[in-house]
Formats: structure tokens, sequence, C-alpha cells
């Protein structure tokens, strides 16, 4: 098979650690070198945290396996320095097309707000993810030890214990934390014997990744039931290079490895696009799905983030989306818990946070699988009723579920919210993860997210007749606490040019924010106050 | 109570008459598909999901499954 990438092998290198003969502490060992782990790492040293990343592997992720990726996500990894490669070499994309036979009965355009730093999806294989990922994890100094694997795990009271087989045979290696980023496999998740319950989706999928020229524009089309393809459904997506993802769904009694042939992939390639297009095949793999999670996320000094906690269908592009929320909540919170500025407790709202994230993730993948997979003759009635009215009659259309795309989740009921007291307008209420907006710092063009994150930071809308000298003070009283809060004054600190930041924040004159090192909103009030944002912060690091 | 269970109906014969002149001659797998539309086109029409909840509980009322 083609090509287009060149897998960079990684050498398994013995570390320190194993050289030593001893059982070497760290504060903070990540099982698993997938997009979620690297992820993990990196925020980990953006905080500070020594980190040492586990890879099982020799390379980056083999095929493109995901794909999409969301702004969320995105604003993640820039946060992280780590974004613009992702979007630069990606495939910008907002369109949607939903064809029954050959008619398109419905059109959805992910319609993303102009002026924010970040597009809305873009394609991109995970090889290449992965890769910049790696470059970032390097260019920050994190040790990534390839070719180890866990083979056994003990929780202790105030550590974990790891025994790691590598090339050079085996060594154990303590941590203080260990956060579980292995994946819908997860060793750490066996060790621990914990339950991993769900529904089990009776279908299987063929994943085609072919080379090719072709005139399909940058859209994610998806097919009920194509003339290519009768009965059944196909996900068409761009991604770089000229390499296109098809999806072909096959329907529970395939056998996965007389479908992953190529003398059977290319009959069904060619059926779709033709006698005369030329194509490679450089990838293919079958899958199945389950949408499921653990019961909780964190187990004493075990933090379980991405695939390893939850796992959901890939229709959506929720799996990688959600897994880089995770660790989005959970790093400054380990952050200040293992600086002793917050009690452990702050753990059990990572877990209660992203765990109504991941219900909401498996909801909405489930619904779209229902639709995909209909498991009843009743519920493909429904469906098929769902695609013959979407033609003439514009409710239905709405009910076409190929996919709802991966969105951020707002924390709207988290504990660590302190609920408004004033009247406010807009999206950004507490609980939210925080709109960009275009500003300018020095007569320079920047964006508000760049400004915000890793720490808490107060956005301050000042009153008309400008800043008391006490509102001053107090912001530097703030500035020093144990949990410092920036203060960022507008006007001041960025120039609100275009007025967006005024209007996406409801920010009339005295309006302040309250926003979180993971850059959701956690408080707002109309006229600062602060003995009110003092335990507005407290009571977002559970200190209170 | 949101949905209405009392009568409704000016001439209810006709429209019973209505609904069965409409599935008449269609074997069961038209049947199926015909209910499976016109249940969609009426549950928009309602736009009412407490009170779709309630008829669902009515119409489920006598089965275990």
């Amino acid at each position: 098979m083609l090509q287009t990438y060149e897998y960079k092998e990684f050498p398994f290198a013995p570390s320190a650690d194993q050289q030593s003969g001893k059982t070497v502490r760290r504060p903070v060992v990540v099982l698993g070198g997938g997009p979620v782990g690297l992820t993990a790492a990196l925020d980990c040293a953006i905080h500070g945290i020594p980190v040492v990343v586990i890879n099982q592997g020799m390379t980056v992720s083999i095929g493109s396996r995901a794909v999409c990726y969301a702004k969320r996500a995105l604003e993640v990894w820039d946060r992280l320095g780590a974004a613009q490669p992702m979007v630069d070499k990606g495939v910008v994309w907002k369109i949607g097309k939903v064809f029954r036979g050959d008619r398109q009965v419905y059109q959805f355009d992910l319609l993303p707000e102009a002026d924010h730093k970040t597009p809305a999806f873009i394609n991109l294989q995970q090889y290449y993810l992965e890769d910049y990922l790696i470059q970032r994890c390097q260019a920050l100094g994190i040790e990534i030890r390839w070719q180890e694997k866990g083979i056994s795990l003990h929780q202790r009271d105030d550590h974990v214990l790891l025994r790691l087989e590598t090339p050079a045979g085996v060594y154990d290696l303590e941590c203080d934390w260990l956060i579980a980023a292995d994946g819908a496999r997860s060793f750490t998740r066996k060790a621990l014997g914990l339950d991993f319950l769900g529904q089990v989706f009776q279908d299987r999928f063929l994943i085609a990744d072919v080379v090719m020229k072709a005139n399909f524009p940058p859209e994610r089309w998806f097919w009920f039931n194509p003339p290519f393809h009768p009965n059944q459904s196909v996900l068409l997506h761009m991604q770089a290079d000229d390499v296109w993802r098809i999806d072909f769904q096959l329907g529970w009694d395939a056998d996965p490895e007389e479908e992953k042939k190529p003398e059977r992939v290319i009959p069904r390639l060619k059926a779709m696009l033709g006698e005369n297009t030329e194509f490679e095949l450089e990838w293919v793999s079958v899958y199945t799905f389950q949408c499921r999670r653990l019961d909780k996320f964190n187990h004493g000094r075990v933090l379980f983030v991405g695939d390893s906690a939850h796992q959901v269908s890939p229709f959506g592009a929720r799996g990688a989306n959600s897994g880089v929320q995770d660790t989005d909540n959970l790093i400054w919170k380990l952050k200040l818990v293992m600086d002793g500025k917050a009690p452990p407790a702050l753990l059990d709202s990572y877990s209660e946070e992203r765990v109504l994230a991941a219900k909401e993730n498996i909801g909405h993948s489930t619904c779209s699988t229902d639709f995909i997979t209909p498991k009843s003759p009743i519920s493909r009635a429904f469906r098929d009723a769902v695609l013959d009215l979407a033609e003439t009659c514009p409710f239905a259309r709405r009910l076409v579920n190929s996919g709802r795309l991966s969105t951020p989740t707002t924390y709207v009921e988290s504990s660590l919210n302190t609920p408004d007291t004033d009247p406010f307008t807009g999206q950004m209420i507490p609980g939210a993860p925080c709109a960009d907006a275009p500003i300018t710092t020095d007569g320079r063009h920047g964006w508000l997210l760049n400004r915000l994150g890793n720490h808490f930071v107060g956005l301050y809308f000042p009153p008309a007749e400008g800043m008391a000298a006490d509102t001053a003070r107090a912001f530097a009283a703030l500035a020093d606490a144990p949990v410092p809060v920036e203060t960022i004054v507008v006007g001041r600190d960025l120039v609100d040019a275009r007025g967006l930041l005024g209007q996406r924040y409801d920010g009339k004159p005295g309006t302040y924010y309250l926003i979180r090192p993971d850059q959701h909103v956690c408080a707002r009030m109309r006229q600062f106050d602060a003995e009110r944002v003092r335990a507005a912060v407290d009571r977002a690091t559970c200190r209170q | 109570m949101k949905l209405n269970i009392e009568p409704n109906l000016d001439r209810p014969d006709d429209v019973y008459e209505m609904l069965i002149d409409a599935y008449r001659d269609l074997s069961d797998e038209q049947v199926q598909k015909m209910s499976a539309r016109l249940i969609l086109l009426l549950v928009n029409h309602i736009g009412d999901p407490e009170a779709l909840a309630e008829a669902l509980c009515i119409a489920r009322a006598d089965m275990t499954a």
C-alpha cells in the first residue's frame, strides 16, 4: 500500500530510572502516548509538573484513525502551543451533506461564528497529529519512553507502583499520580479490576484511506443507502495529502478479516468512485464500536482520561476531542492538589464534570448510532420514514442524524460554579467554555483565548468613570493570593477594538468574569467585589 | 396533563373512517411505513414532548416487555 507519510521509528533507550537498578519515584507518569496522553503530558509541562510518558509503540498511530478535530480541542492545543501545525496541515471544513440514494436530503453548516482564532473543524490523520504533539513534547523537554508497557500495577496510599516491561527487561517505577491514557483496552482499568459498562452495537464498518486526486469538496458527505453500496451507509472525509477517508457500513455478519483484503475493498471503491478514477489504498481497517464508560474517572492516585475512561462511536468525532477536554479539565486541578493549594476533593470535581460530559457524548453517540444502525424493525421503519419525509418536509431534516458533531460541554451544574446573582444575557454562563474574540494589544492583533488559561484570570470591563483605587489594590491582592488571579482590564491590558469581546461576554461597564485555568467561566458579577471573587476562587478549588 | 384526552373532533366517525380508508389494501410492510411517517408528522405538529410522553404512556399501558 502507498504511504504518504513517513513513519519515524523512535528507538528504545533504557531510561536512567531503569539503569539505576532502584525503584525511582516520579511525580506524574502518563501511561499511553496517543493524542490524549501526549496532551496530558504537555499540560503537565506547561504547569511545571515533571512528567514521563510511557508509550508501548515505537512510532505514531499506524493508519489515520481519528481524523476530525473540533474547535475546542484545537483551542486546548493552542493553549499548549501545539495547534498551529495542525491547522496549517489539516483540512478545514464546516459543511456536511447527507444523501439518501443519490439525492441530497439534508445539509448542515457548522456555521462557525466569524472572528474566532480556531476553525470549527479540521480533518487530519492521527499520525500527523501525534507527530506534532511529540515535537511539542520534545521542545518542552518531556521524556517519552518508547517501547515500554505496563505489566502490573499496585495502588498504595500515597503512590502507584508500576512494573514496566522494556526490550532491556523489567523495571519498577513509582509515581505520586498515574494518568491512565492507555485507551479503550486500558491495561490500568483491568489492573484495577474496574467495570467498563455500556452498550455494544452490532455492526461493522470498513475504513479505507484512499490516495487520489478527487473533485469532492472539503465537506463531510454521508450516504444512506447509496446506489454504490445498497442498504448500508457510507461516509467520506477529505484529509491532508490527497488522502480520503471512506467508511463503509458492512453489517454485523461481515467477516472482518475477509473484508480487509484489497480484493474485497477495491471493488467497493470502484463502485463508488467509478472505474476510471485512479486511486491507491493507504490503510484499511474493520471496526465495531461500543458506548461505555467508567463510573468515575478518579480512583485514588489513578486518573483516567480519554478512551480508557469512556468510549463512543466515531460518528460525531467525540472520542479524541472529549479526551482532550478531559486533560484540559484535569491537569490544573492536579497541579493545585500536588502543590497543596487545594484538597484532593478537587479531583472528584474532575470526575463529576467529565462523567457528565461523557454522558452527554454517549447520549449523542447512541442517538446517532440508533439512526445509522437501527436495532429493530420498528427503529428502522422510523429511520426510513424520517429519510422519506426529509425530501419534502423541513421538520424531518432536523431528525436526520448521521452524527452530531462534537461541541464542548458546559458544566452547568458543576459544584465549582458560583451561581449568578445578577442578570446576564448571552452564552457565557458559569461552566461555559470561554468564547474567543479578536483583541488588540499594543496595536497588534491578537485573540482573547491566548490571554486566558493555565491560571485563574479575572476579565474586567471597567466602569465608565474608570477604575477605583481600592479596586486596583484588590486586584494586586488577588494576584498575590495562594491561588493567584491575574486581572485583565479591558481597555488597559487589551483593547476590544471591534466590540466583539463586550458583545460575546455581555460586558457592560463594571462587569467582572472569573475564568478557570481551563478557560471555563466559573463566576461573574456586574460589579467587582473582591470578597465574592475570593469566595468564587475558593469554591472553584474546593478550598471552602 | 398536557395531552387532551377529552373529545376534540367535531365528526369523530368521519375521521375514524378517513384513517381506515387511508390504510386500505396496504401490505403489512406498507402499513408500518405509513404509520411511522404518520406518527412523525403528527408528533412534529403537536410539538410538545410532554404531551407525547403522556400519549406514549397511555398507548403502552397494558404492555410489558
